[in-house]
């Protein structure tokens, strides 16, 4: 099998996912344009040399669907002859992306190829391609359908989780990311976002809040209480009867940040990087995709990082730095409980409650992560690992060469 | 089925059996269903024919210019499908081919396509209520009017009976009035007068009774266009459609969440209604119609719905009309009633009574007490005087029929006695005696207790033919069951007064023999008590509680126990201890509810701490303490296991009640369980369930339970019979 190396890594800064977001003003074709470009440039090579440019998006509708890589790829400048592809499994889309541009090019069917996410969510609200699960009433009634934050609660309740657990790791997330961004650990992957002009809109996570503290998250409001006593609370408790109901722990402070963004990593043969006198930086392990209950729906990490620890042959123990995406405090806490880890190890830099979660674009955002927070403490290997809405959970295991 | 009649040559002069035909002077049709020997028009196979027939002489004949569409019957239109035709339907379904299943189930939407596309104007003129299929049919005409009077309702029962509208009423409902506004109409069941009618849509005009039929022909006669909206070119959905709409996705992900809130998801017509709706609001209305019937032979094909419409209309309505009742008795209706005792339960029937114009003596033992169970009801009037629900003049009207008093004298002359006074033996025996030296020889005298045998009171009688018992469910004015209690020697003539006055109070009665907690108490008192059982064997409370909620029992088990509270659960164990002797069954519940009762002091709601935590001005929750003091097993059954134990265990007793001759028909079972004790209603009640799942594999799943969880799953001679037989309890 060929080996599949790592030889950039670059992002977005993330903007609030609102109207009032640096970002809003920024299509997100632009987005991923300027992440192209920012790849091509820094590496120099020559974009006709490039098979496929894969992006993740988990919502591809309208201005950021029908195979939007195809077009940011021209708009970029990689001429006529580099297709793209577009791929969505909702929140790990953009690892997924990044996965499958690797397995090309392990299965011999590519050379050099991009592995990306994008996902402007100020402009398309998450949830605006609509889906069979939660609206066509034959595939809710049977599958049962709940909005994430409800499972999430519930993942709370199920492994003895509480609202205080959930707001002490929040802080901890806006904590550790502050102090990346003062030492400026993300500085080498940024790029910054221009204008028309070329003047900068946004070279920095607009969400992030380190002044955030025990007693302001205490303040907030659930977010899924509401919803929850309208009905999909017993959607949720039929599925889980012996808790006795739910109790809402999640809130806009301790669960991921909606932003925009977007990132992308470059992916080539050992000959390929040869050729363009490229060094590799980390060399894909493995990676897996599972599938798990679709009501609690968040619970997969730990499942999929076991299942991509066995394909590569190894145990927890031989993973240095673990990134687990923030879509939910509980989610993190749990993925950490069920795999028995050292917290000191796992989202070291903060995550996405503090820095936000553009969802297609995540996934490549934390491999990235990853990749770097090995490079700069000198470890050898990670693994990276979302919660996917429906039920779903994708793991990619990196190791330095 | 065949049409007699299949083109426009025919000779239906003065119309057919069903449909009264006539053309006025300006070529006009008019026609009139009017079923014969029926006090409201019914959907039948014949009514269907009848409107083909004439549908299609209409299109053909060149000189007809329109229909219009009225009923023969007064107040109503037509008031929907013929039930026992529908269960007919559904008979051996499984065993019909897809395609005949389709076809007969399409039938009566084919027909009102026709119509809507025959290029002749139809109009309705809407005399009175309009349900299901009649609604149906008034939607299908191009124009409808519908008479001025606020009490008619139009509206859609049938999820009601787990069906759907299955004659294009989930598709031109939502045309009409919009997907969202639509859906509780038709999840529902919720009625419209005519003026929502007109505000939605639904109809085009309100006029005075005597001008619909000419309003509808004027609309004719002025050109009325023969086309639905929904047949127009460029028609949209008002508020919006498709699966691209924003709303319509929210819409439908809300509507899912409020239905299985509501169903537990054991009531497949309400999803089969979102489906129809969804998908159907989508397509052309001749494609939409089919998926409609699709949905709605599937609903015909399932058991939930002939099991419902068993149950809840057809048998429901049997006892409701008197199907217990001696033949030979004369009516005996109830014109003065002697309650005594105005405690709750007394001034309950004393109210519902008195509004069925029944003339109450309330006696109590202290004027103060017998003025108080009057002002209950003076306090239920009032509030529907307020909410314009009557008139005060009627409601004072009422308020006299009772009289509060302390003296028996005052009894003179009551044709019925209803007794509501302590539940001691020697109190009602004395009390029987002081009533009896007033009233005649051939007053009926009833008993509302719900635990000592009738057969024991009716000996403080002096003709124990005459002693009956009444049971009533509390609160009285709301719950609709009455369980009649036939104690050994009681004669017809107090059955019948029974049922007749039951019918009077519009109540569903059962008719049951005597025995300890007659049927209602008895059985529904295993639901709590296998509940118990569970917490005792280390089950989770939450999974048991939850596991009730879901199975579609009315109230989870320890809410409903701590209602009737854990101090009345002890002190009838007790009683049942100390009557039935060394025959007691002692069970791992006995030891709970002892230590809850007497070591605990969780005595139920009434002292705020029972098998749930009742915090002043908060939510109840179930009490953290009954983890500590019932230790969690280990390992924890299955949500089937444990749904399966709490609703077998009750149809075990009900089998028992059979067999012993409590019960005489599996008829009363089922409504006496849907009705007095809140089982599931969508099995149809627990012999309909047994029926259902099948008797032979229901006896093995008990043998099985009996295993593992002792006695009381036991399995019944009458139900090892059935099985080995292999019959139902429903032939």
């Amino acid at each position: 099998m060929t080996e599949a190396y790592i030889y950039d890594y670059v992002k977005t800064p993330r903007g609030r996912g609102k109207a009032n977001g640096s970002l809003h003003e920024v299509t997100p074709i632009d987005l991923l344009t300027q992440i192209l470009k920012a790849l091509k440039d820094r590496t120099e090579f020559d974009p006709e040399l490039v098979d496929d440019i894969i992006t993740g998006t988990a919502t591809p509708v309208a201005e950021q669907g029908a195979v939007m890589p195809r077009f940011a790829g021209i708009m970029a400048g990689y001429g006529h002859h580099v297709p793209g592809l577009q791929v969505n499994r909702f929140c790990s889309s953009g690892l997924v992306a990044t996965n499958y541009a690797a397995a090309r090019v392990m299965a011999g069917q590519a050379d050099l190829i991009i592995g990306s996410g994008v996902e402007a969510m100020s402009r398309i609200p998450m949830g605006s391609d609509g889906g069979a699960w939660a609206v066509d009433p034959q595939a809710s009634a049977n599958i049962g359908f709940a909005p994430q934050g409800i499972g999430a609660d519930l993942m709370g309740n199920l492994y003895g989780f509480s609202r205080e657990d959930c707001d002490a790791f929040a802080v901890q997330s806006q904590q550790r990311a502050k102090a990346a961004w003062d030492k400026g650990y993300f500085a080498d992957s940024l790029v910054p976002i221009k204008d028309k002009l070329g003047m900068i809109v946004l070279d920095h996570d607009e969400h992030m809040r380190p002044e955030a503290t025990m007693e302001a998250l205490a303040g907030l409001k659930p977010s899924f209480a509401d919803m929850g006593e309208f009905g999909f609370d017993s959607i949720a408790l039929k599925r889980y009867p012996h808790v006795e109901k739910i109790t809402h722990i999640h809130h806009a402070g301790n669960a991921s940040g909606i932003v925009d963004g977007a990132a992308g990593i470059l992916i080539g043969t050992k000959e390929m990087g040869d050729a363009l006198g490229l060094k590799p930086r980390a060399r894909f392990v493995s990676f897996a995709d599972i599938g798990s209950e679709p009501v609690v729906m968040l619970d997969g990490p730990g499942r999929s990082a076991g299942k991509a620890l066995k394909r590569a042959g190894m145990t927890t123990d031989d993973i240095d730095v673990w990134e687990i995406n923030e879509a939910f405090a509980a989610v993190a806490l749990r993925f950490i409980q069920e795999l028995g880890l050292d917290s000191a190890n796992v989202n070291v830099n903060g995550g996405s409650i503090a820095m936000g979660h553009p969802l297609g674009a995540t996934g490549a955002i934390i491999l990235g992560t990853a990749l770097e927070e090995m490079e700069r403490s000198d470890k050898s290997t990670a693994l990276a690992s979302l919660c996917v809405g429906g039920g779903m959970a994708t793991a990619t295991i990196i190791e330095r060469v | 089925m065949t049409n007699n009649i299949k083109d426009g040559t025919n000779n239906i002069k003065n119309g057919t059996s069903n449909i009264k035909y006539e053309l006025d002077q300006d070529s006009i049709a008019l026609l009139t269903i009017d079923l014969p020997g029926k006090s409201m028009n019914v959907i039948s196979s014949g009514l269907l024919n009848d409107l083909e027939n004439l549908i299609i002489k209409i299109a053909q004949d060149d000189t007809i210019k329109g229909a219009v569409i009225t009923s023969g019957k007064t107040g109503s239109f037509v008031a929907g499908a013929d039930l026992s035709m529908l269960l007919g339907m559904t008979e051996n379904i499984t065993t019909i081919p897809a395609e005949e299943v389709f076809a007969s189930a399409f039938r009566m939407n084919d027909i009102l396509r026709k119509m809507e596309t025959s290029g002749k104007p139809f109009a309705a003129a809407i005399n009175g209520l309009a349900l299901g299929g009649g609604l149906e049919i008034c939607l299908a005409c191009h124009y409808r009017v519908v008479a001025d009077n606020p009490k008619i309702t139009l509206g859609f029962p049938e999820v009601m009976v787990g069906l759907l509208p299955g004659a294009g009423g989930t598709q031109r409902l939502p045309r009409l009035m919009g997907v969202q506004p639509a859906l509780p109409f038709l999840l529902q069941g919720k009625n419209m007068n005519p003026k929502n009618a007109l505000a939605n849509n639904v109809v085009h005009e309100i006029a005075p009774l005597e001008n619909i039929v000419a309003k509808a022909k004027a609309w004719i006669a002025g050109g009325g266009k023969p086309v639905q909206p929904w047949d127009e070119k460029r028609f949209k959905v008002p508020g919006g459609q498709g699966a691209f709409n924003p709303g319509i996705a929210q819409t439908f992900m809300g509507a899912q969440a409020m239905v299985q809130k509501e169903t537990k998801g054991n009531y497949p017509a309400v999803v089969a209604i979102l489906s129809c709706v969804y998908e159907g609001h989508q397509l052309p209305m001749d494609t939409a119609i089919k998926i409609e019937t699709k949905y709605f032979a599937t609903l015909l094909q399932g058991n939930v719905a002939p099991n419902m419409i068993r149950t809840l209309f057809v048998n429901k309505q049997a006892a409701e009309k008197g199907i217990r009742r001696p033949k030979d008795i004369p009516p005996m209706k109830t014109k003065k009633l002697g309650m005594l005792g105005a405690g709750m339960m007394g001034a309950g029937i004393a109210f519902v009574s008195a509004m069925a114009g029944i003339e109450v003596v309330l006696l109590d033992r202290e004027q103060k007490f017998a003025e108080k169970g009057k002002a209950y009801s003076e306090g239920l009037l009032t509030k529907r005087v307020k909410r314009k629900k009557m008139t005060q003049e009627k409601a004072d009207g009422i308020l006299a029929l009772i009289k509060p008093t302390t003296d028996y004298a005052d009894l003179e002359g009551c044709d019925l006695i209803i007794e509501a006074v302590l539940e001691d033996v020697a109190v009602k025996a004395d009390v029987t005696a002081k009533v009896e030296a007033v009233v005649g020889t051939d007053c009926i005298y009833a008993s509302n207790t719900s635990t000592l045998p009738i057969t024991g009171l009716a000996k403080a009688s002096r003709d124990e033919s005459q002693f009956i018992g009444i049971h009533f469910f509390s609160p009285v004015d709301k719950m609709p069951l009455v369980e009649i209690i036939m104690g050994e020697k009681t004669g017809d003539p107090a059955l019948a007064k029974a049922l007749d006055y039951v019918a009077q109070i519009r109540k569903t009665p059962i008719v049951v023999n005597d025995s300890r907690g007659f049927y209602t108490s008895r059985c529904f008192g295993t639901y709590v008590t296998e509940a118990v059982n569970m917490l005792a064997e280390g089950v989770s409370p939450a999974l048991i509680e939850n596991c009730g909620v879901f199975s579609g029992m009315a109230v989870g088990p320890f809410a409903v126990g701590d209602e009737v509270s854990i101090e009345l659960s002890y002190h009838v164990g007790q009683a049942t201890k100390k009557g039935m002797g060394d025959a007691y069954p002692v069970q791992p519940a006995d030891a709970v509810i002892e230590k809850m009762y007497l070591e605990l002091d969780r005595k139920g709601k009434k002292n705020g701490h029972g098998w749930y935590e009742y915090p002043e001005g908060g939510t109840k929750y179930l009490w953290p303490g009954l983890g500590e003091n019932f230790p969690l097993a280990e390992n924890q059954p299955t949500a089937e296991d444990v749904t399966n134990r709490l609703l077998y265990r009750q149809a075990i007793e009900v089998i028992r009640c059979y067999e012993e001759g409590v019960l005489t028909a599996p008829e009363d079972a089922d409504i006496g369980a849907i009705f007095g004790w809140g089982f599931a209603p969508w099995t149809g009640g627990p012999l309909s369930m047994v029926d259902t799942i099948g008797v032979k594999e229901f006896a093995a799943e008990c043998d099985r339970l009996a295993q593992k969880h002792g006695g009381g799953f036991s399995v019944p001679e009458m139900l090892r019979g059935k099985a080995d037989n292999n019959e139902k309890f429903y032939s």
